[in-house]
């Protein structure tokens, strides 16, 4: 099944493409600390692909290098065909990669809407000159682009707090305002940094449900990391899991949960090392 | 050009004169950087403040007499009598300390938790707040301060450098004396902070303010304490500023170059600013001397140093001794 | 009900996004322009206008300048003074060269070079960052002045080292020089203010501004959703600096007339117009001018009671000036980090629910 190289259908009938994004070989060093050992891994078009492993296994670090935050010391990242030179993180997200933040990163500051028309920013390119008289071509663009941000707001059920100051709102929203700001991107790949962290049994259940509804209504392809495998198996298409930097474990949620490997990382088996 | 070299060289020495000036000034910024975070732009001021106080209390004045004779309409200025230096200074210190009380009880403890940038624009408050506070209580002349430091230029040295080089350096007594006091105020600080338990209290609080906090530290009191500590520096910075060109509110800009000389040598290193401050003196002094005033026309005393920290910065954001900033998210 | 937003629904998101989204406070906004433009010029005499009216214009200018760096991009400048001397020197520099060029010309291009000098000290933004960045631009300011005082072609080789207006017109009208109309160097500096808001209410309610906002609030989470942080901070001091500019171009050819650089653009300038936007209100252009205004009528202000009513004198009322400064930036830090703008969005607030507060 997974062989196909153009893609396949999931049992819920979504349509899964070809690779997106190719990570080969990824060896991360802080100093003499290996975060990240020799791992590869695929992500396809429009899957949802978690990233499991217990605390300090190297889970955000991988993150990292997807979204161009860190250069891994050794790898290559192939993202849509091409090897993906080293590059600063803004020209990453012009490249079509979204992503929210564990610790929420949201711009305190600013109005909701606001902050969601930021993540517009890379598809909104009128120059100073335009923007200072704002009649004509900026006012188009920014209305065409409000659109789309209205659209979001809508679909993720944040249109009363439109106008709120980011600062007044609770964990759960702010969370949920993150995640409108990575979709109004419009990404090809959306990554998620433990997205349920922190929240309470209805909140988690509010984002898995947006998480799918995500996936489904746009067919973004999601990645994402989270600690709480429970919820990971019941959302995502394929995991691989982590421990101590290293891979021990890829492969659809009935496959990793059988891995004695995982088992043993998950359980708490003293390592041989 | 022997005579050239014994030119440059008497500048160099003149110039870690002036750096160990800044660097005084510098201590005070350190302070109280390490333990509250706040980059205290008032330390200049607080300088100025304190010699003025000091002078104002040496000469028997009536403090804010210029404000009471216009609102009674009264014709007080004088108590009449001469404090000696000694009291003087010690009340002196009584005032830095009720000073750096009311700083942290009316300022800064409503200011916890903000960004520090915001706090860095609280201290440009502060620092027009308090000069404008010690122009109305002892008056904006110039006052001249005389505690009994030797002044005057140093003939030993003159005779020997004379002697040797076959041209006499003019090194100026008070400079000699203010290098030993600055190397005893560090040294002080330096044991103060390191076998007091205060100074370990202190310590700890510069490192990590909740740890400090659950272990039993009270962070008003080390706050109040290294503003005080900050006052006292300032004091000794003043003294020695007002000495050599008097009491006046250039003081409080020329100890505006402790700022880039922190940039140079760190924001949380005694150390740093002390090397930073020797560094900043003698190059200042010799970029005028070699390149300053024979082409660019001279004074590039004026921005030397901040051009020189603004370079060095872009290379090395942390300064020369200051830790290294690891950006997370 | 003195005040009500309720009842205006806007209908599409050009009209939500716009300047004044309710009809109060646009038909107030066009009142305001209405008495600045076709009242004010006929009841003013040159005291009105060198004490409050020019200085007041000129340095909401500046404010809103400075605002724009501070305020919206969260870099915080200590050189605006440093600037205005460009734009002044500049303007200067362009007056002697070119006589018979409007003078509407020679200030916008003083700000066009204030712009690119700004963008020159604003490059170590992106290395240096909070008060390293604000002490770094004390190397602008210090270096600026130094500049201008030490190089003769600056000030034409002129005996005094000062600079002085020569007579130019705009329009066939003299604004600079001795011969001048009151209500002609208010409106010329009026026209300047009016662009000056135009454009910069314009530029922070669109892309550019989200940028400096994100890049202030959190810059590395800015650069992760695609905001490169070196341009956005450069536009900053760009545009920023253009504002200061023109404000030091007309503070030295219309409201001054002859400036001495060390003594009209020192450190004491460039604290003065961060004092605006602090007590007028960080990121609102509206608080720029709160700030502006503020700070021009206190000096007056105190100088009336203090020196005409209760006979003090001068030099107290000077010193009670900057205790009464500096406590002020205090007290708005803590109590109202937004400052006037922000008491005043409160009092309107209020004034909706007038006289049923609950």
């Amino acid at each position: 099944m997974k062989d196909q190289a153009d893609g396949y259908v999931t049992a819920d009938g979504r349509q899964i493409g070809p690779v997106v994004m190719e990570m080969k070989n990824i060896t991360l060093r802080f100093g003499g600390v290996e975060a990240i050992k020799d791992i590869s891994l695929d992500i396809r078009e429009g899957e949802i692909r978690a990233i499991i492993g217990p605390n300090g296994a190297g889970k955000s670090s991988m993150l990292n290098v997807i979204s161009g935050f860190y250069v891994p010391q050794d790898g290559e990242v192939w993202y849509k065909g091409a090897r993906r030179a080293p590059m600063k993180p803004f020209q990453v997200a012009q490249q079509g990669i979204a992503r929210t933040f564990q610790n929420i990163a949201l711009f305190e500051g600013m109005s909701v809407l606001d902050n969601v028309m930021t993540g517009r920013l890379t598809h909104m390119e009128t120059g100073l000159f335009w923007q200072s008289l704002w009649k004509g071509k900026a006012e188009r663009e920014e209305t065409a682009n409000r659109e789309v941000a209205e659209k979001i707001i809508d679909f993720l059920e944040i249109q009363a707090i439109r106008k709120t100051p980011v600062s007044r709102l609770s964990y759960g929203l702010k969370k949920r305002v993150e995640l409108a700001r990575a979709l109004a991107a419009e990404p090809s790949i959306l990554l998620l940094d433990e997205p349920m962290a922190g929240m309470n049994v209805e909140e988690k259940e509010d984002m898995s449900r947006f998480i799918l509804d995500v996936n489904d209504e746009f067919g973004t392809t999601i990645v994402l990391i989270e600690h709480d495998m429970g919820v990971v198996m019941d959302l995502s298409d394929r995991v691989v899991v982590m421990d101590y930097g290293k891979k021990i474990g890829d492969g659809t949620p009935h496959d990793v949960r059988n891995n004695q490997d995982v088992i043993d990382a998950y359980l708490g088996v003293a390592h041989d090392d | 050009m022997p005579e050239q070299l014994a030119f440059a060289l008497e500048v160099t020495a003149n110039g870690l004169m002036a750096g160990v000036l800044y660097a005084l000034v510098a201590l005070g910024f350190v302070l109280i950087y390490k333990a509250s975070g706040i980059f205290n732009y008032a330390q200049g001021v607080m300088a100025l403040f304190a010699a003025l106080t000091l002078a104002g209390i040496m000469d028997g004045q009536v403090p804010f007499s210029h404000l009471i004779n216009a609102v009674f309409g009264t014709d007080v200025h004088h108590f009449g009598w001469n404090v000696p230096a000694f009291l003087a200074i010690l009340l002196t210190m009584v005032v830095m300390i009720a000073l750096a009380y009311a700083v942290q009880r009316l300022v800064f403890r409503h200011l916890v938790g903000q960004e520090p940038i915001i706090l860095f624009m609280a201290t440009i408050g502060l620092a027009y707040f308090l000069e404008g506070v010690g122009d109305l209580m002892w008056g904006s002349d110039i006052k001249s301060m005389d505690v009994g430091l030797p002044q005057g230029i140093n003939m030993w040295i003159d005779e020997t450098t004379f002697e040797a080089l076959g041209y006499g350096f003019f090194i100026d007594n008070l400079d000699i004396v203010a290098s030993i006091i600055a190397a005893l105020l560090v040294i002080g600080l330096v044991m103060f902070a390191q076998y007091t338990k205060q100074g370990r209290a202190m310590r700890a609080v510069a490192d990590d303010h909740q740890a400090a906090l659950s272990v039993g530290v009270s962070l008003n009191f080390i706050w109040i304490l290294v503003w005080s500590l900050a006052g006292f520096v300032a004091l000794v910075a003043g003294i020695m500023w007002g000495t050599k060109s008097g009491v006046q509110f250039s003081l409080s800009l020329i100890a505006l170059k402790a700022l880039p000389v922190l940039m140079l040598g760190g924001f949380t290193s005694i150390p740093g600013a002390i090397v930073g401050g020797l560094i900043i003196g003698v190059g200042e002094k010799l970029f005028e001397f070699l390149i300053g005033a024979p082409f660019l026309g001279g004074a590039t005393e004026n921005w030397f140093a901040y051009m020189l920290a603004l370079i060095f910065l872009v290379f090395r954001p942390q300064g020369l001794f200051g830790e290294k900033i690891i950006e997370r998210v | 009900m003195l005040y009500r937003e309720s009842g205006d629904f806007s209908s599409s998101y050009a009209e939500d996004s716009q300047t004044f989204p309710i009809k109060f406070d646009r038909y107030r906004y066009y009142f305001v322009l209405f008495i600045a433009i076709a009242v004010i010029p006929f009841m003013i005499n040159d005291y009105w206008v060198n004490s409050l009216f020019l200085p007041f214009l000129i340095y909401a200018i500046a404010a809103i300048g400075l605002n724009i760096l501070v305020g919206y991009c969260g870099q915080v400048s200590l050189g605006t003074g440093g600037f205005m001397a460009v734009g002044a020197y500049a303007c200067y520099k362009l007056m002697t060269s070119f006589p018979d060029v409007s003078m509407l010309v020679h200030v916008l291009l003083s700000g066009l070079v204030t712009a690119a000098v700004g963008v020159l000290f604003g490059l170590p933004s992106l290395r240096i960052k909070g008060f390293y960045l604000a002490v770094a631009t004390l190397a602008a300011q210090f270096f600026l002045v130094w500049l201008f005082n030490r190089v003769p072609w600056f000030y034409n080789y002129s005996a005094s080292g000062q600079i002085s207006a020569p007579e130019r017109t705009f329009l066939g009208i003299n604004i600079t020089g001795a011969n001048t109309q009151a209500w002609a160097t208010y409106l010329f500096c009026l026209m300047f203010v009016i662009f000056s808001a135009y454009v910069a209410r314009n530029l922070t309610r669109g892309s550019v501004g989200r940028k400096w906002m994100a890049i202030r609030d959190m810059d590395i989470a800015a650069e992760i959703i695609g905001v490169n942080p070196l341009r956005a901070k450069l536009t900053a001091f760009a545009v920023s600096s253009f504002f200061i500019g023109i404000s030091g171009a007309l503070f030295f050819a219309i409201y001054l007339g002859a400036v001495e650089v060390g003594e009209v653009f020192g450190i004491q300038k460039s604290f003065l117009v961060l004092f605006m936007i602090i007590i007028g209100g960080l990121g609102s252009i509206f608080g720029s001018f709160a700030g502006a205004a503020f700070l021009v009528l206190l000096p007056v202000v105190l100088k009336i009671v203090g020196v005409d009513w209760l006979g003090w004198p001068t030099d107290i009322v000077a010193h009670l000036q900057l205790v009464i400064v500096g406590g002020l930036i205090i007290v708005f830090l803590i109590a109202e980090p937004h400052g006037l703008a922000q008491l005043w969005r409160v009092a309107k607030e209020k004034l909706r629910l007038w006289p049923f507060p609950h």
